[in-house]
Protein backbone atom coordinates (compact mmCIF):
# COMPACT_ATOMS: atom_id res chain seq x y z
CA UNK A 1 0.00 0.00 0.00
CA UNK A 2 1.13 3.48 -0.58
CA UNK A 3 1.24 6.59 1.41
CA UNK A 4 0.52 9.09 -1.37
CA UNK A 5 -1.84 11.89 -0.65
CA UNK A 6 -4.63 12.84 -2.96
CA UNK A 7 -4.31 15.94 -5.64
CA UNK A 8 -7.21 18.36 -5.51
CA UNK A 9 -9.03 18.02 -8.79
CA UNK A 10 -7.39 20.51 -11.64
CA UNK A 11 -9.02 23.98 -11.96
CA UNK A 12 -9.35 23.41 -15.08
CA UNK A 13 -11.22 27.24 -15.64
CA UNK A 14 -8.01 29.08 -14.59
CA UNK A 15 -6.47 27.20 -17.53
CA UNK A 16 -6.00 28.60 -20.96
CA UNK A 17 -8.85 27.09 -23.50
CA UNK A 18 -7.26 24.20 -25.38
CA UNK A 19 -9.00 25.27 -28.64
CA UNK A 20 -8.45 28.65 -29.93
CA UNK A 21 -8.91 30.06 -33.07
CA UNK A 22 -6.43 33.11 -32.93
CA UNK A 23 -3.79 30.44 -31.88
CA UNK A 24 -4.02 28.56 -34.86
CA UNK A 25 -1.77 25.62 -34.25
CA UNK A 26 -4.16 25.03 -31.47
CA UNK A 27 -7.27 24.30 -33.66
CA UNK A 28 -5.93 20.96 -34.91
CA UNK A 29 -3.65 20.02 -32.27
CA UNK A 30 -6.28 20.44 -29.47
CA UNK A 31 -8.41 16.79 -28.45
CA UNK A 32 -11.86 17.30 -29.71
CA UNK A 33 -13.56 14.92 -26.61
CA UNK A 34 -13.80 15.55 -23.04
CA UNK A 35 -10.86 14.08 -21.15
CA UNK A 36 -11.26 11.60 -18.73
CA UNK A 37 -11.91 12.63 -15.19
CA UNK A 38 -11.07 10.23 -12.10
CA UNK A 39 -9.81 11.09 -9.01
CA UNK A 40 -5.84 10.98 -8.86
CA UNK A 41 -3.94 7.92 -7.84
CA UNK A 42 -0.32 6.83 -7.23
CA UNK A 43 0.69 7.29 -10.19
CA UNK A 44 -0.36 11.03 -10.53
CA UNK A 45 1.24 11.31 -6.57
CA UNK A 46 3.95 10.10 -7.26
CA UNK A 47 6.69 11.94 -9.51
CA UNK A 48 10.76 12.23 -10.07
CA UNK A 49 12.76 14.07 -7.37
CA UNK A 50 15.79 15.19 -8.50
CA UNK A 51 18.29 16.33 -5.73
CA UNK A 52 21.09 18.84 -5.47
CA UNK A 53 23.47 17.67 -6.88
CA UNK A 54 22.21 17.56 -10.31
CA UNK A 55 23.22 21.44 -10.46
CA UNK A 56 26.04 22.56 -11.81
CA UNK A 57 27.57 26.13 -10.67
CA UNK A 58 26.21 27.90 -13.02
CA UNK A 59 23.00 26.29 -14.01
CA UNK A 60 21.01 28.99 -13.13
CA UNK A 61 23.04 31.69 -14.36
CA UNK A 62 22.31 32.16 -18.68
CA UNK A 63 24.07 35.22 -18.55
CA UNK A 64 27.39 32.81 -18.17
CA UNK A 65 26.42 29.46 -18.00
CA UNK A 66 26.78 28.77 -22.19
CA UNK A 67 30.54 29.61 -22.13
CA UNK A 68 31.15 28.21 -18.29
CA UNK A 69 31.79 31.82 -17.37
CA UNK A 70 34.41 32.20 -20.09
CA UNK A 71 32.26 35.41 -21.49
CA UNK A 72 29.03 36.76 -20.53
CA UNK A 73 25.80 37.17 -22.39
CA UNK A 74 24.79 40.12 -24.55
CA UNK A 75 21.61 42.26 -23.01
CA UNK A 76 20.14 43.77 -19.92
CA UNK A 77 21.17 41.81 -17.13
CA UNK A 78 18.38 40.46 -14.71
CA UNK A 79 17.55 38.29 -11.78
CA UNK A 80 13.99 36.35 -11.79
CA UNK A 81 13.11 34.70 -8.53
CA UNK A 82 10.13 33.64 -6.50
CA UNK A 83 8.92 30.61 -4.75
CA UNK A 84 7.22 27.56 -5.86
CA UNK A 85 4.10 27.18 -3.26
CA UNK A 86 1.35 24.82 -3.64
CA UNK A 87 -2.88 25.67 -3.85
CA UNK A 88 -2.65 25.16 0.42
CA UNK A 89 -0.21 28.08 0.47
CA UNK A 90 2.27 25.61 1.50
CA UNK A 91 5.79 26.16 -0.02
CA UNK A 92 7.15 23.38 -2.46
CA UNK A 93 11.08 22.77 -1.21
CA UNK A 94 13.86 20.78 -3.20
CA UNK A 95 11.69 20.94 -6.64
CA UNK A 96 13.59 21.44 -10.02
CA UNK A 97 12.45 24.36 -11.99
CA UNK A 98 13.66 24.92 -15.59
CA UNK A 99 13.65 27.62 -18.10
CA UNK A 100 14.24 28.73 -21.53
CA UNK A 101 14.48 31.99 -23.67
CA UNK A 102 15.00 33.75 -27.03
CA UNK A 103 18.27 35.61 -26.63
CA UNK A 104 18.33 39.88 -26.56
CA UNK A 105 17.54 40.25 -30.08
CA UNK A 106 14.34 37.69 -29.66
CA UNK A 107 16.20 34.35 -31.29
CA UNK A 108 16.18 31.29 -30.15
CA UNK A 109 19.06 28.91 -30.24
CA UNK A 110 16.92 25.95 -32.09
CA UNK A 111 17.30 24.33 -35.35
CA UNK A 112 13.72 25.43 -36.24
CA UNK A 113 14.15 28.88 -35.33
CA UNK A 114 14.85 31.22 -38.64
CA UNK A 115 14.29 34.50 -37.48
CA UNK A 116 17.59 36.82 -38.86
CA UNK A 117 17.85 38.45 -35.01
CA UNK A 118 21.78 37.32 -35.01
CA UNK A 119 22.40 34.32 -32.13
CA UNK A 120 24.74 35.66 -28.95
CA UNK A 121 27.16 33.61 -29.43
CA UNK A 122 27.34 33.94 -25.64
CA UNK A 123 24.19 32.63 -24.74
CA UNK A 124 22.77 29.22 -24.48
CA UNK A 125 18.75 30.06 -23.17
CA UNK A 126 18.38 27.30 -20.46
CA UNK A 127 18.79 27.37 -17.00
CA UNK A 128 17.90 25.24 -13.87
CA UNK A 129 17.31 25.42 -10.02
CA UNK A 130 15.68 23.31 -7.54
CA UNK A 131 13.58 25.25 -5.09
CA UNK A 132 15.48 25.50 -1.29
CA UNK A 133 13.52 24.49 1.78
CA UNK A 134 11.13 27.49 1.70
CA UNK A 135 10.29 26.99 -1.95
CA UNK A 136 12.98 29.89 -3.08
CA UNK A 137 14.46 30.28 -6.45
CA UNK A 138 16.27 32.56 -8.21
CA UNK A 139 18.22 32.71 -12.14
CA UNK A 140 20.22 35.47 -13.33
CA UNK A 141 19.42 35.94 -17.17
CA UNK A 142 19.41 38.65 -19.29
CA UNK A 143 15.69 40.30 -20.62
CA UNK A 144 15.15 38.07 -23.59
CA UNK A 145 13.24 40.20 -26.92
CA UNK A 146 10.00 40.14 -28.27
CA UNK A 147 9.94 38.18 -31.40
CA UNK A 148 7.65 37.90 -34.57
CA UNK A 149 5.74 34.49 -35.22
CA UNK A 150 3.85 33.10 -37.83
CA UNK A 151 0.33 32.85 -37.07
CA UNK A 152 -2.25 35.88 -37.78
CA UNK A 153 -0.12 38.25 -40.51
CA UNK A 154 1.99 39.91 -37.74
CA UNK A 155 2.06 38.80 -34.68
CA UNK A 156 4.56 39.12 -31.99
CA UNK A 157 5.78 37.36 -28.71
CA UNK A 158 6.04 39.35 -25.84
CA UNK A 159 9.21 39.39 -23.93
CA UNK A 160 9.11 35.83 -21.92
CA UNK A 161 10.52 33.22 -20.48
CA UNK A 162 9.26 29.27 -20.40
CA UNK A 163 8.90 27.84 -16.90
CA UNK A 164 9.21 23.49 -16.16
CA UNK A 165 7.80 23.08 -13.33
CA UNK A 166 7.83 19.43 -11.57
CA UNK A 167 6.62 20.03 -7.64
CA UNK A 168 6.58 15.84 -6.04
CA UNK A 169 4.02 14.66 -7.83
CA UNK A 170 3.58 13.72 -11.60
CA UNK A 171 0.11 15.33 -11.81
CA UNK A 172 1.28 18.81 -10.55
CA UNK A 173 3.56 18.94 -13.71
CA UNK A 174 3.26 22.41 -15.50
CA UNK A 175 4.74 23.99 -17.70
CA UNK A 176 4.14 28.21 -18.25
CA UNK A 177 5.35 31.25 -19.72
CA UNK A 178 6.76 34.70 -17.27
CA UNK A 179 6.04 37.83 -19.09
CA UNK A 180 7.51 41.61 -17.98
CA UNK A 181 5.56 43.99 -16.63
CA UNK A 182 4.71 46.94 -18.21
CA UNK A 183 4.96 44.77 -21.68
CA UNK A 184 2.28 46.45 -24.15
CA UNK A 185 2.39 43.11 -26.26
CA UNK A 186 1.17 41.18 -23.41
CA UNK A 187 -2.32 42.91 -24.39
CA UNK A 188 -1.68 41.95 -28.43
CA UNK A 189 -0.53 38.06 -27.77
CA UNK A 190 -2.77 35.67 -29.13
CA UNK A 191 -1.02 32.79 -26.92
CA UNK A 192 -1.48 34.57 -23.80
CA UNK A 193 -4.74 35.47 -25.32
CA UNK A 194 -5.77 31.47 -24.40
CA UNK A 195 -6.16 32.17 -21.06
CA UNK A 196 -9.88 34.01 -20.95
CA UNK A 197 -9.70 34.72 -17.22
CA UNK A 198 -7.08 38.18 -17.27
CA UNK A 199 -7.19 37.95 -13.36
CA UNK A 200 -5.32 34.61 -14.51
CA UNK A 201 -3.22 36.12 -16.65
CA UNK A 202 -1.72 39.02 -14.50
CA UNK A 203 -0.48 36.20 -12.50
CA UNK A 204 2.10 34.88 -15.40
CA UNK A 205 3.04 39.24 -15.30
CA UNK A 206 6.04 39.49 -13.11
CA UNK A 207 6.31 43.26 -11.19
CA UNK A 208 9.33 44.67 -11.48
CA UNK A 209 11.11 44.41 -8.30
CA UNK A 210 13.50 47.59 -7.63
CA UNK A 211 14.06 46.90 -3.67
CA UNK A 212 15.57 42.90 -4.90
CA UNK A 213 18.17 44.41 -7.57
CA UNK A 214 21.00 45.30 -7.05
CA UNK A 215 22.50 49.00 -7.83
CA UNK A 216 24.71 48.96 -10.53
CA UNK A 217 24.21 45.62 -11.54
CA UNK A 218 20.75 43.87 -12.67
CA UNK A 219 17.30 44.74 -11.93
CA UNK A 220 14.94 42.05 -10.80
CA UNK A 221 11.50 40.97 -11.25
CA UNK A 222 9.71 38.65 -9.03
CA UNK A 223 7.69 35.38 -10.01
CA UNK A 224 5.98 33.19 -7.90
CA UNK A 225 4.38 29.94 -9.03
CA UNK A 226 1.20 27.47 -7.60
CA UNK A 227 1.30 23.72 -8.26
CA UNK A 228 -1.77 21.84 -7.57
CA UNK A 229 -1.86 20.86 -3.59
CA UNK A 230 -2.77 17.79 -2.23
CA UNK A 231 -6.13 17.45 -0.33
CA UNK A 232 -5.35 17.58 3.67
CA UNK A 233 -7.97 16.00 5.82
CA UNK A 234 -7.40 13.28 8.86
CA UNK A 235 -9.70 10.83 7.09
CA UNK A 236 -7.64 10.16 4.38
CA UNK A 237 -5.83 6.95 5.88
CA UNK A 238 -9.62 4.85 5.63
CA UNK A 239 -10.94 2.62 3.74
CA UNK A 240 -12.89 4.02 0.47
CA UNK A 241 -16.20 4.47 1.79
CA UNK A 242 -15.70 4.41 5.61
CA UNK B 1 -19.83 38.08 3.75
CA UNK B 2 -18.02 34.85 4.25
CA UNK B 3 -14.46 34.02 5.35
CA UNK B 4 -11.89 33.87 3.02
CA UNK B 5 -11.06 30.62 1.26
CA UNK B 6 -6.88 30.43 1.66
CA UNK B 7 -6.38 28.36 -1.26
CA UNK B 8 -4.20 29.80 -3.52
CA UNK B 9 -4.85 29.27 -7.58
CA UNK B 10 -2.74 27.03 -9.60
CA UNK B 11 -0.72 29.01 -12.06
CA UNK B 12 -1.91 28.44 -15.61
CA UNK B 13 -0.19 26.60 -18.19
CA UNK B 14 0.68 28.27 -20.99
CA UNK B 15 2.18 26.47 -24.26
CA UNK B 16 5.82 25.11 -24.74
CA UNK B 17 6.29 26.28 -27.98
CA UNK B 18 8.04 24.59 -30.31
CA UNK B 19 11.86 25.67 -28.79
CA UNK B 20 10.94 23.40 -25.43
CA UNK B 21 14.05 21.28 -26.10
CA UNK B 22 16.14 24.37 -25.35
CA UNK B 23 15.19 23.96 -22.11
CA UNK B 24 14.17 20.54 -21.45
CA UNK B 25 16.46 18.65 -23.80
CA UNK B 26 19.16 21.15 -24.76
CA UNK B 27 21.07 18.37 -26.50
CA UNK B 28 18.15 17.87 -29.08
CA UNK B 29 17.84 21.88 -30.04
CA UNK B 30 21.79 21.35 -30.49
CA UNK B 31 23.29 22.94 -27.63
CA UNK B 32 26.20 20.96 -25.59
CA UNK B 33 27.98 21.79 -22.53
CA UNK B 34 25.56 23.41 -19.87
CA UNK B 35 24.55 20.40 -18.56
CA UNK B 36 26.06 17.11 -18.38
CA UNK B 37 23.78 15.45 -19.86
CA UNK B 38 20.45 15.86 -20.98
CA UNK B 39 17.33 15.14 -17.73
CA UNK B 40 15.51 11.91 -18.18
CA UNK B 41 17.65 10.12 -20.69
CA UNK B 42 16.59 7.12 -19.41
CA UNK B 43 14.10 5.93 -16.38
CA UNK B 44 16.48 2.92 -15.69
CA UNK B 45 19.82 2.24 -14.87
CA UNK B 46 22.09 -0.79 -15.45
CA UNK B 47 20.82 -3.92 -13.49
CA UNK B 48 17.13 -2.70 -13.69
CA UNK B 49 15.16 -5.75 -12.64
CA UNK B 50 11.99 -6.75 -15.00
CA UNK B 51 11.45 -7.18 -18.92
CA UNK B 52 13.27 -4.64 -21.00
CA UNK B 53 10.99 -3.19 -23.80
CA UNK B 54 10.71 -0.62 -26.04
CA UNK B 55 7.69 1.35 -27.51
CA UNK B 56 7.61 3.51 -30.11
CA UNK B 57 5.19 5.39 -32.06
CA UNK B 58 4.14 8.46 -33.58
CA UNK B 59 2.06 11.54 -32.93
CA UNK B 60 -0.86 12.69 -35.11
CA UNK B 61 -2.95 16.25 -35.49
CA UNK B 62 -6.42 16.54 -36.06
CA UNK B 63 -5.47 16.30 -40.28
CA UNK B 64 -3.63 12.79 -39.67
CA UNK B 65 0.04 15.02 -39.80
CA UNK B 66 2.49 13.65 -37.70
CA UNK B 67 3.79 16.41 -35.17
CA UNK B 68 7.47 16.43 -35.41
CA UNK B 69 8.18 18.76 -32.95
CA UNK B 70 6.28 17.35 -29.62
CA UNK B 71 7.88 16.54 -26.11
CA UNK B 72 6.68 13.21 -24.09
CA UNK B 73 7.90 12.88 -20.48
CA UNK B 74 7.06 9.06 -18.84
CA UNK B 75 6.28 8.01 -15.49
CA UNK B 76 5.94 4.41 -14.38
CA UNK B 77 6.58 2.06 -11.44
CA UNK B 78 9.11 -0.51 -11.13
CA UNK B 79 8.41 -4.36 -12.03
CA UNK B 80 7.01 -4.77 -9.16
CA UNK B 81 4.44 -2.00 -8.92
CA UNK B 82 6.52 0.96 -6.56
CA UNK B 83 7.60 4.28 -6.93
CA UNK B 84 10.93 5.72 -6.76
CA UNK B 85 11.26 6.60 -3.33
CA UNK B 86 9.12 4.15 -1.84
CA UNK B 87 10.15 1.07 0.13
CA UNK B 88 11.05 -1.73 -1.59
CA UNK B 89 11.63 0.11 -4.98
CA UNK B 90 14.33 -0.68 -7.01
CA UNK B 91 16.83 1.59 -7.22
CA UNK B 92 18.25 1.07 -10.80
CA UNK B 93 14.19 2.53 -11.84
CA UNK B 94 14.04 5.96 -11.42
CA UNK B 95 11.35 5.70 -13.62
CA UNK B 96 11.09 8.86 -15.38
CA UNK B 97 11.86 9.66 -19.18
CA UNK B 98 12.11 12.44 -21.24
CA UNK B 99 11.84 11.76 -25.56
CA UNK B 100 10.88 13.55 -28.22
CA UNK B 101 9.47 12.92 -31.80
CA UNK B 102 12.12 12.76 -34.36
CA UNK B 103 12.52 16.37 -35.97
CA UNK B 104 12.29 14.52 -39.71
CA UNK B 105 10.64 11.22 -39.06
CA UNK B 106 8.64 12.20 -36.02
CA UNK B 107 8.78 9.02 -34.55
CA UNK B 108 9.58 8.39 -30.53
CA UNK B 109 10.76 5.84 -28.72
CA UNK B 110 11.48 4.85 -25.04
CA UNK B 111 13.07 2.04 -23.60
CA UNK B 112 12.35 1.04 -20.28
CA UNK B 113 11.14 -1.67 -18.16
CA UNK B 114 7.89 -3.47 -18.18
CA UNK B 115 5.92 -1.88 -15.05
CA UNK B 116 3.84 -3.95 -12.38
CA UNK B 117 0.46 -3.74 -11.42
CA UNK B 118 0.19 -0.50 -8.98
CA UNK B 119 -2.12 -1.17 -6.50
CA UNK B 120 -4.31 1.97 -4.98
CA UNK B 121 -6.10 3.29 -2.29
CA UNK B 122 -8.99 1.56 -1.32
CA UNK B 123 -7.43 -2.28 -2.44
CA UNK B 124 -8.19 -2.09 -6.34
CA UNK B 125 -5.24 -2.73 -8.75
CA UNK B 126 -4.25 -1.00 -11.65
CA UNK B 127 -2.91 -3.01 -14.44
CA UNK B 128 0.76 -2.07 -15.98
CA UNK B 129 0.95 0.90 -17.35
CA UNK B 130 3.01 4.05 -17.85
CA UNK B 131 1.92 7.82 -17.33
CA UNK B 132 2.68 9.69 -20.19
CA UNK B 133 2.48 13.65 -20.27
CA UNK B 134 2.83 15.24 -23.63
CA UNK B 135 3.71 18.97 -24.70
CA UNK B 136 4.41 20.81 -28.11
CA UNK B 137 3.22 24.00 -29.94
CA UNK B 138 -0.14 24.24 -30.17
CA UNK B 139 -0.72 22.37 -26.96
CA UNK B 140 -1.96 25.20 -24.41
CA UNK B 141 -1.88 22.59 -21.43
CA UNK B 142 0.44 19.28 -21.40
CA UNK B 143 -1.84 16.64 -21.93
CA UNK B 144 -1.90 13.30 -19.76
CA UNK B 145 -2.64 9.97 -21.20
CA UNK B 146 -1.32 6.35 -20.21
CA UNK B 147 0.10 3.54 -22.02
CA UNK B 148 -1.09 -0.49 -21.43
CA UNK B 149 0.08 -3.11 -22.55
CA UNK B 150 -2.28 -5.87 -24.50
CA UNK B 151 -0.35 -9.02 -23.01
CA UNK B 152 -1.53 -7.93 -19.67
CA UNK B 153 -4.78 -8.87 -18.00
CA UNK B 154 -6.79 -4.85 -18.18
CA UNK B 155 -10.21 -6.27 -17.35
CA UNK B 156 -10.28 -5.16 -13.92
CA UNK B 157 -8.49 -1.69 -14.26
CA UNK B 158 -10.58 1.15 -12.62
CA UNK B 159 -9.26 3.66 -15.45
CA UNK B 160 -10.11 2.06 -18.09
CA UNK B 161 -13.13 0.72 -16.75
CA UNK B 162 -14.62 3.94 -16.53
CA UNK B 163 -14.40 5.06 -20.38
CA UNK B 164 -17.88 4.53 -21.91
CA UNK B 165 -17.59 4.12 -25.55
CA UNK B 166 -15.26 0.96 -25.26
CA UNK B 167 -13.81 1.03 -28.69
CA UNK B 168 -11.89 4.12 -27.13
CA UNK B 169 -10.17 1.81 -24.62
CA UNK B 170 -7.95 0.93 -27.78
CA UNK B 171 -6.61 4.07 -28.23
CA UNK B 172 -4.54 3.43 -24.56
CA UNK B 173 -2.84 -0.14 -25.25
CA UNK B 174 0.17 -0.60 -26.95
CA UNK B 175 0.45 -3.51 -29.02
CA UNK B 176 3.12 -6.17 -29.40
CA UNK B 177 4.81 -5.90 -32.66
CA UNK B 178 7.76 -8.45 -31.61
CA UNK B 179 9.52 -9.60 -28.54
CA UNK B 180 10.01 -6.87 -26.30
CA UNK B 181 9.12 -4.23 -28.94
CA UNK B 182 5.23 -2.36 -28.75
CA UNK B 183 3.72 0.41 -31.26
CA UNK B 184 1.60 2.98 -29.48
CA UNK B 185 0.70 5.99 -31.19
CA UNK B 186 -0.73 9.31 -29.95
CA UNK B 187 -4.02 11.17 -32.21
CA UNK B 188 -4.96 14.02 -30.58
CA UNK B 189 -8.29 14.66 -32.56
CA UNK B 190 -10.54 12.87 -35.03
CA UNK B 191 -10.76 9.44 -36.16
CA UNK B 192 -9.32 7.18 -33.24
CA UNK B 193 -8.62 10.22 -30.89
CA UNK B 194 -6.27 8.82 -28.09
CA UNK B 195 -8.04 9.00 -24.45
CA UNK B 196 -6.67 12.19 -22.48
CA UNK B 197 -6.67 12.22 -18.85
CA UNK B 198 -7.89 14.76 -15.93
CA UNK B 199 -6.59 13.14 -12.92
FE1 LIG C 1 9.02 31.53 -26.61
Amino acid sequence: MTDTKVLMPRRREVHPVPHDPDYKTSVPRSPSLPLLSMESTPSEETGPRFGHGLLGALDNNLISNFTQGKALAIGERIRVHGRVLDETGRAVPHTLVEIWQANAGGRYRHIKDSYFAPLDPNFGGCGRTITDENGYYEFMTIRPGAYPWPNRANDWRPMHIHFSIFGHAFGQRLISQMYFEGDPLINHCPIAATIKDRSQLDTLVAPLDLQSSRPMDYLAYKFDIVLRGHRQTMFENKMEGM
Amino acid sequence: MVQTLNTLIETPSQTSGPYVHIGCIPSFAGIEGIYPEDLGKSPIAHGAKGEIITISGSIFDGTGWTMRDAMFESWQADATGRFAGQEGADPQVSGFCRFAAGKDTGQFTLRTIKPGAVKMRGGSVMAPHISLWIVARGINIGLNTRIYFDDEDNSADPLLARIEQRQRVDTLIAKKVADGQYRFDVRLQGAGETVFLDL
